[in-house]
């Protein structure tokens, strides 16, 4: 048992918090405000190597740790969850299933650009009618010849509108439910591939969440990522790693509405005593860090079994699950702790209580980690 | 050839995070985090731009300090620095700048090679900006301080400084091998990266006085002709005063009367 963090670690949190601070943080009202993606945060972040943070050297990587990727997405969701998702989809939904289950020449072509930030990655497993229940995917492939033809939609795409490799699911034999499902790498540009509608939501507001639209795309056999029906393996152990990041974004959110009210609670005066003086208020910020910690503990458990390469799925779901439910629960009462100022748009915590709301919902939501940690604790 | 700087850098506590404890007048150091100082992280990062234009550029950090400023020495590595040196002993602990300058020149001799120095102008905690000058002079090197414009022509030669002044600035042209001091207005430091933080081939050497061949009675505490007298925090000033009245004659009137009153004017 080892709760120490290594002086890597320390250095990743350093860093990023430096990072987060000066050049995140300045822009988070303005980008949520006006619904825009911090293309040039995400250059910034390339260029510090935050996109290729848990792969080895040889692809590009950083050479890094799943907990220094943890790290790296929870100070950003600190000041900007819009931002920290860009790195978490980036990393967990593309980057890691093209390491993990693509060819040696899919590695050798994609991963480099990737991992440096010069190509951004996104995932599309969701349709309108299929997201938790992934054997209702409508979108075909079929092979033609050398090519494979897709036809379908996705929706909720995390990082649509700038990626440029996205890993996608098609159904290649209906009649074999998830065992007929099948993944597939997407390049920007290629024929039939098209971005539909950008989503208008309640929180995440900087982040491109787009339609995926597939009409006739004609896409190289080549393109097949971990076989023929496999695709379901594929996407869930991609979302059993990308529960992580949604986990370290969630107690992002957490801790830094946590920190930016007890600064007001400090400053703020009533009855002649600063907020933090009166005990009952003072509790619960006991509760909340109390919380957080918890929730921090299970992020980066799940992180360490991952870099260990012990079975983590069910760490990560509770993890995920744990954190986005303190997420909601910690920045609703930070709200109200600020009173009326806290619900107008001059206090950051108004628009960390509405990102907080999606880590409850994406890459799988609470109710679907309840379901992978009960098939764990009880057996199928 | 490659074209080699040394930088020095100090580990600092941050100042910002200080308080003086007001009944002994002594620095609270417990708690307070320890960075790579202000300037010297200016001086870093002008070494990496030309490391960025011309990548075969070898760059070598030097500090002294106790073994912890290898916390410091890691930041500079993983912000692009190719290796670091650290001389660490006793024996020149509580030196003065002249001593301190003694023992790092002693320590750049021994790194052998370079083309440029850069340092810092001056540290957070001693203020004194003396160190870097005092090595150039030990060198007998060129120098010029406070830097805050910086080019080096492609012949990696002549190199053209604009050096700020109160009132007004400089333009100088000197040429290699020479020391330069950095100040803030040069450039913005850049961040650590992760592939600097998970460089496995962090290159930091810990050397002692003996390795750094440092002659014992030029360094340390009772070598040192600086003593420091006495520490004290300065009584804060009491607050201004605003003079107010109707119109501005009524004001100047007011101030003239107030000034004459405590015999001022």
């Amino acid at each position: 048992m080892n709760f120490q963090q290594t002086k890597e670690q320390e250095f990743v949190r350093k860093t990023v918090r430096a990072f987060a601070t000066n050049e995140v943080e300045p822009l988070a009202a303005d980008i949520d405000k006006e619904h825009r993606f911090p293309v040039e945060t995400v250059e910034k972040m390339a260029r510090y190597g935050f996109l290729g943070i848990p792969f080895p050297t040889e692809f590009g990587g950083a050479g890094g740790d799943h907990v220094s990727y943890a790290i790296t997405v929870e100070e950003l969701a600190r000041v900007c969850a819009s931002t920290s998702v860009i790195v978490s989809a980036h990393t967990s939904l593309c980057c890691w299933p093209i390491y993990h289950w693509g060819s040696p020449e899919q590695k050798a072509k994609y991963l480099p650009k990737l991992l440096s930030g010069e190509h951004l990655g996104a995932f599309g497993l969701t349709e309108p009618n299929a997201g938790t229940d992934a054997a209702g995917q409508q979108t075909r492939a079929e092979l033609d010849g050398d090519e494979w033809v897709l036809n379908g939609a996705k929706v909720f795409i995390t990082n649509g509108g700038y990626a440029d490799v996205f890993v996608v699911m098609a159904m290649t034999d209906k009649s074999q439910g998830n065992r007929g499902i099948t993944a597939f790498i997407v390049e920007k540009g290629d024929p039939g591939f098209s971005i539909g509608k950008t989503e208008d939501k309640l929180g995440i507001c900087a982040s491109s969440t787009t339609e995926l639209i597939f009409q006739n795309c004609r896409i190289p056999k080549d393109r097949l990522l971990g076989g023929v029906g496999k695709g379901f393996k594929v996407a869930m152990s991609t979302l059993d790693g990308g529960r992580i990041g949604i986990a370290s974004q969630a107690l992002g959110i957490a801790q830094g509405a946590l920190d930016v009210t007890v600064e007001y609670m400090k400053a703020r005066k009533q009855f002649g005593k600063k907020l933090s003086q009166f005990q009952a208020l003072a509790f619960e910020v006991a509760d909340m860090a109390t919380k957080i910690e918890a929730a921090r503990l299970l992020v980066y458990k799940a992180a360490d079994m991952k870099d260990k390469g012990l079975p983590y799925g069910k760490f990560s779901a509770m993890a995920k699950l744990f954190a986005a439910e303190t997420a909601m629960a910690v920045t609703t009462k930070c709200v109200q702790l600020h009173g009326g100022y806290g619900y107008t748009k001059d206090y950051p915590v108004e628009r960390m209580m509405r990102d907080a709301k999606i880590t409850e919902i994406y890459e799988g939501t609470s109710e679907v980690q309840k379901i992978v940690i009960a098939a764990s604790v009880i057996g199928k | 050839m490659a074209f080699k700087i040394i930088v020095c850098a100090k580990q600092v506590p941050d100042t910002n995070e200080i308080k003086i404890n007001p009944e002994t007048g002594t620095l609270i150091r417990d708690g307070v985090p320890s960075i790579l100082n202000n300037d010297d992280a200016n001086a870093l990062e002008e070494a990496l731009k030309i490391k960025d234009k011309h990548p075969d550029t070898h760059i070598t950090v030097v500090s002294m300090g106790p073994p912890q400023a290898q916390e410091m020495l890691f930041e500079c590595i993983a912000m692009g620095a190719d290796e670091a040196v650290l001389l660490s002993d006793r024996a020149v602990g509580g030196s003065d700048t002249w001593a301190t300058s003694n023992a790092i020149t002693a320590a750049i001799k021994k790194i052998g090679d370079f083309d440029l120095i850069f340092a810092g102008r001056q540290a957070i905690d001693g203020d004194t900006a003396q160190v870097g000058p005092q090595i150039a002079e030990k060198l007998e090197l060129p120098q010029v301080t406070y830097v805050e414009e910086f080019e080096i022509a492609d012949n990696m030669k002549d190199i053209t400084v604009k050096r700020q002044l109160e009132d007004g600035y400089e333009l100088i042209k000197i040429q290699t091998p020479c020391m330069l001091t950095a100040i803030k207005e040069l450039n913005e430091p850049r961040y650590m990266s992760m592939k600097g933080i998970f460089n496995k081939e962090k290159d930091i050497k810990v050397i002692n006085a003996a390795d750094a061949e440092i002659d014992l009675t030029i360094v340390g505490l009772k070598a040192s002709p600086t003593n420091v007298y006495r520490s004290f925090t300065p009584k804060p000033k009491g607050k201004g005063i605003t003079v107010e009245g109707d119109t501005e004659k009524d004001v100047a009137k007011t101030l003239l009367i107030d000034l004459k009153k405590k015999h001022i004017i």
